[in-house]
């Protein structure tokens, strides 16, 4: 890990001037594929299926920006990132943009300079733990030895936690997901602790998920969205409004099943926007009039790309809570598309 | 008449550093150290002008605020709240730590399987041969994965330790082996108690004074005086009397079953994550050891050998008096570098999550403030340090034990 840090920071150092040059987008369109951090398998967000095919929540996200840019959802270089390696990744260039559940801090956005472009997942931290400990709440967890992703909010918040109750843990830092969960199952470890999310993907993996339970504490916010880095605003906007159309898409009532024959035109002048029949959105970002309607035909609109992914239906069981539309009682709310 | 001219001075002309044979040298280092010198100031301009550029800076303030996590392995005070220098000097210390429990057993490892690997016996020398081969070619880091892995997948969990009857009782009431790590009684230190430790320092000191006397005896008169037992005398019944006299001032902290329903409470935790990085980091180094401690002996010429044996020495002594103090002139040099190895290697540990000064430092602390150059800097400073103080030591004693001419 030393090294990535060292040759990422020194990449850092000698390609953030050629990347000033010439625009991300530009260089996007030149190499004909988007390279997209992802995080190195967690199933529902970002794992390669039997096939060797990348699936999951945050995927689809790529795939929508690289149908917008490249008219080619499966014009993306998923580069698989650590909780640790993902920022040098993308501070250095290695990685256009990434979608990799990543919490939005003040921190990250002012101090490392990267620019979070929404909110694609409304998370906080959670708890798992062996249903036959019999424990209720995460205040029991006094003395208990805690595994945890190391390099990520969840690390801070665990101590905070811990501390503003007045209990102790032992803390084992480990890289991946993948390496958790074998510890977690060996038992070197009593809880598992990361974003609620995360927690439920990495139970429906388990032999028998039954025999594992989430404490109710969530412990913190943790609004999970794809980055870009600072200093190319174009590029940053033509990702936050991809994200945006999906969501929009939604609320709208555009679905990869209707988007044919609503793109022929429709009454509603914002549905006519994004999709291209009506004004020039597509031109502002640079890039033609359908760019929304592909990104949306690539995975669906926002709730079809939960529903497939880690919605109710599937293994991982996600209900949509924050994750509805505002006009639902959630959280999601697109800005208008005007 | 004579005239003694003297010869003609040569002046020096520029064309002579090209053409002169004692100046063109010197004229190619300077070329070769200017290129050096303007190639680095290039780098360093490019890399300050690009972090400008990205609105970034060289600070190393973030040193002085908390760290906001916690560390599993702490030889000093440590918590949370504690600034990223005291995370660091955690790492530090940790490293230290595996480094010199790594030197110490792979030396000893390396040593026994060198010489056993000389053995006449053909089963000693092949399983020795094949240690040797079998750890040396596959990499460290696999090892440590490995052992950690077996270690948490064999040993049982530290639950089947807990509560009024357990599946697993604790071994002699003290010590309890569970994948997690090890537990073992801490001693507890009671007022009185210095007494007792400084007691057993000074019969230490009397130990070897006692096996130097009779060294000395030996060689002066001939006269040969017992050592083992005496030493074993000397060494632990002045500390048990004066133990007990003092009433007993040190007592046994032992790992409690009931304290708590996780894990095991008091004693001393040796962690799981230590114990696999510092048997990985041993017999791995262990056998690139026992390969230079085989050297070592091959070069020692037979002919010391054979007139050891000539006198009359068992093949023991032959090896101990004879043998391996010659020996040490070959093997050390290349020792000081296997050492070195496991100072190096031991950044491994963040592969079992262990906390050394990788991890926190070049790891967490690096993560969540984002200071990568400066903490990378800070990590190459410090492995910088160690190598060389490890090198310097080590050279010393080199000279100490190398061939003095005379």
């Amino acid at each position: 890990m030393k090294n990535t840090a060292f040759f990422g920071a020194l990449t850092v150092a000698t390609l953030a001037a050629g990347a000033a040059a010439a625009s991300t987008l530009e260089d996007v369109q030149a190499r004909g594929k988007l390279n997209c951090g992802v995080s190195t398998g967690l199933v529902g967000f970002a794992a390669p299926d039997a096939n060797g095919e990348w699936q999951g929540f945050d995927v689809d996200v790529c795939r929508a920006v690289a149908a917008a840019v490249l008219n080619d959802p499966t014009a993306v270089e998923f580069v698989p990132t650590t909780g640790k390696t993902r920022f040098t990744a993308l501070a250095s260039g290695e990685i256009d943009m990434l979608a990799r559940n990543t919490t939005w801090t003040f921190s990250r956005d002012a101090d490392l300079k990267f620019e979070f472009v929404g909110v694609n997942y409304y998370d906080g931290q959670g708890f798992m733990v062996p249903k036959d400990l019999g424990v209720s709440s995460a205040k029991e967890l006094d003395g208990a030895t805690v595994c945890i992703q190391t390099g990520t909010t969840t690390e801070l918040n665990l101590a905070d936690f811990f501390r503003s109750n007045n209990i102790s843990y032992e803390p084992v830092p480990i890289e991946t997901n993948a390496e958790a969960q074998q510890q977690y199952l060996a038992g070197a470890c009593d809880v598992y602790t990361t974003d609620a999310s995360g927690l439920a993907a990495t139970r429906a993996t388990f032999e028998d998920p039954s025999a594992h339970v989430l404490l109710p504490e969530i412990i913190s916010k943790e609004p999970l969205g794809p980055l870009v880095r600072h200093g190319d605003n174009e590029w940053g906007d033509l990702v936050r409004w991809t994200l945006n159309a999906l969501i929009s898409a939604e609320e709208l009532g555009i679905t990869s099943a209707n988007i044919g024959e609503l793109s022929a035109g429709t009454n509603n002048p914002e549905v006519n926007r994004i999709l291209g029949t009506e004004g020039a959105l597509g031109e502002m970002l640079g890039l033609d009039a359908e760019w929304a309607k592909r990104a949306i035909e690539a995975g669906g609109n926002y709730g079809e790309i939960f529903a497939v992914n880690i919605g109710e239906a599937t293994p991982i069981g996600l209900a949509r809570g924050l994750n509805a539309q505002w006009t639902e009682g959630g959280l999601l709310y697109s800005p208008p598309f005007r | 008449m004579t005239t003694l001219t003297d010869p003609p001075r040569e002046s020096f002309r520029l064309s002579m550093l090209l053409n002169d044979t004692r100046y063109r040298a010197l004229t190619f280092q300077a070329i070769a150290l200017l290129a050096l010198i303007v190639a680095f100031a290039y780098l360093g301009r490019n890399l300050m002008t690009n972090l400008a550029e990205a609105g970034l800076n060289i600070s190393f303030g973030f040193l002085g605020a908390p760290a906001g996590y916690d560390i599993n392995q702490t030889l000093v005070e440590y918590n949370s709240q504690s600034t990223n220098a005291r995370a660091a000097l955690v790492g530090i210390l940790n490293t230290l730590l595996v480094s010199f429990l790594g030197c110490i057993t792979a030396t000893v490892l390396g040593v026994f399987a060198g010489v056993l690997r000389l053995s006449n016996n053909w089963l000693v020398s092949k399983l020795m041969s094949v240690y040797v081969e079998i750890f040396r070619n596959i990499p460290v880091l696999i090892w440590i994965i490995i052992i950690f892995t077996i270690m948490t997948a064999v040993m049982p969990g530290a639950r089947s330790y807990l509560g009024e009857d357990p599946e697993n009782s604790l071994l002699l009431g003290m010590f309890a082996f569970t994948n997690r790590g090890i537990y073992i009684p801490a001693p507890v230190w009671g007022p009185g108690s210095g007494v007792v430790v400084a007691v057993f320092l000074a019969s230490i000191a009397a130990t070897i004074a006692y096996r130097r006397y009779t060294t000395k005896l030996l060689y002066s008169t001939g006269q040969m005086l017992p050592r083992g037992w005496p030493s074993l005398l000397i060494l632990f019944v002045p500390a048990i009397i004066v133990f007990f006299i003092m009433g007993q001032p040190i007592g046994l902290d032992l790992p409690d079953p009931l304290a708590n329903r996780f894990n095991l409470r008091g004693g001393l935790q040796i962690g799981a994550p230590l114990i696999a990085l510092w048997f990985a980091l041993s017999i791995y180094t262990g056998a690139f050891i026992a390969e230079n401690v085989r050297a070592g002996i091959l070069a020692v010429s037979k002919g010391q050998t054979e007139a050891a044996s000539a006198l009359g020495l068992r093949p023991n002594r032959v090896m101990n008096l004879v043998v391996l103090p010659q020996a040490l002139r070959v093997i050390i040099p290349p020792l000081i570098s296997q050492y070195l190895n496991i100072t190096k290697n031991s950044s491994l540990a963040i592969a079992v999550g262990y906390a050394d000064i990788t991890a926190t430092l070049g790891g967490i602390t690096l993560n969540q403030t984002g200071r990568a150059i400066e903490c990378v800097l800070l990590l190459m400073l410090f492995y910088l340090t160690i190598s060389l103080s490890i090198s310097a030591i080590m050279n010393v004693y080199n000279k100490a034990v190398s061939l003095k001419e005379r």
